[in-house]
C-alpha cells in the first residue's frame, strides 16, 4: 500500500490550466496597484510554475457597485499549476483588502486555444462575423 | 362580427407563422464556436433579456450543450461585474 501511494505521488505532477480575474479597489494609487499585481505574479511564478499570460484592463466600470464602488482595476492571470495551488491563491486573495472580487476558473482545452488565438489577435474577424449573424 | 374575428385571426397569424418559417439553428454549432468567454460582456448580452435574465433556448435556438455553457458564462460574468444581476434597460 505504502509503495503504491508513493508511486502515485511521484507520477502525478500534472499541471492544469487556470485563469484568475481579480478586481482591485479603485482607491489604490498606480504604485500600490503595481505592488499588488507584482505580489501575485511572484506567488504564481514561485509556487505554481508557469505564468502563461497576464492582462491589465485598467480602471473599468462595474456593472453594479461592489463595496459601494462603481469602478475597479481588473487584472487577469493565466497560469498553469497543480490543482492544490488554487486554494492557497484564493486564501491570499481573501486576506487581501485591496481585492474586492476574484474569480478563478479552470480552463478546458477549447478555452486554452481560444485564449491563445485571442492573444494573437485572430478574433477581430471572427467577432465581426458573429455580430453580423446576430443582427440577422 | 366578421371584422372583429378577422382582426383577431390576423393578429395570431402575424405572430405565429413567422417564427416557424425561419428555421432556428444553434449559432455555436453552425459557426464552430467551442468556448464562450465570460469576459466578453457584449457577446453575452445576446443571450440575456433587457432585465438581465438568461433567455430560454426556445428563443435563441441554442443547442442544449451550448445553452449550459452560455448559462455558466453569464453567471461568471455576473460575478466579476461584467454583466449586471438585474437591470431595467440593458439594451
Amino acid at each position: 500500500m505504502a509503495t503504491k501511494t508513493k508511486s502515485k505521488k511521484t507520477e502525478t505532477v500534472v499541471l492544469k490550466d487556470y485563469e484568475s480575474v481579480i478586481i482591485f479597489t479603485p482607491v489604490l494609487s498606480d504604485e500600490q496597484l503595481k505592488d499588488a499585481v507584482a505580489k501575485y505574479r511572484k506567488l504564481i511564478t514561485d509556487e505554481a510554475g508557469e505564468l502563461v499570460h497576464e492582462e491589465n484592463w485598467g480602471l473599468t466600470k462595474l456593472a453594479y457597485p461592489i463595496q459601494k464602488k462603481s469602478t475597479g482595476f481588473y487584472h487577469l492571470y493565466e497560469f498553469r499549476s497543480k490543482p492544490d495551488f488554487i486554494s492557497k491563491l484564493e486564501l491570499a486573495f481573501r486576506r487581501d483588502e485591496r481585492i474586492m472580487r476574484y474569480l478563478s476558473v479552470s480552463l478546458d482545452k477549447h478555452a486554452v486555444i481560444y485564449n491563445q488565438r485571442k492573444r494573437n489577435g485572430e478574433f477581430n474577424q471572427g467577432k465581426k462575423d458573429q455580430k453580423q449573424e446576430g443582427a440577422k | 362580427m366578421k371584422k372583429k374575428s378577422n382582426a383577431t385571426t390576423a393578429m395570431v397569424f402575424n405572430t405565429m407563422p413567422e417564427a416557424p418559417q425561419k428555421k432556428k439553428f444553434c449559432r455555436f454549432k453552425k459557426n464552430g464556436i467551442k468556448y464562450l468567454d465570460y469576459k466578453d460582456g457584449n457577446f453575452l448580452l445576446k443571450f440575456v433579456n433587457d432585465q438581465g435574465k438568461v433567455l430560454p433556448r426556445r428563443l435563441t435556438g441554442t443547442s442544449l450543450k451550448y445553452q449550459r455553457k452560455v448559462a455558466q458564462a453569464i453567471k461568471r460574468a455576473r460575478h466579476i461585474a461584467v454583466l449586471p444581476f438585474t437591470g431595467d434597460s440593458l439594451k
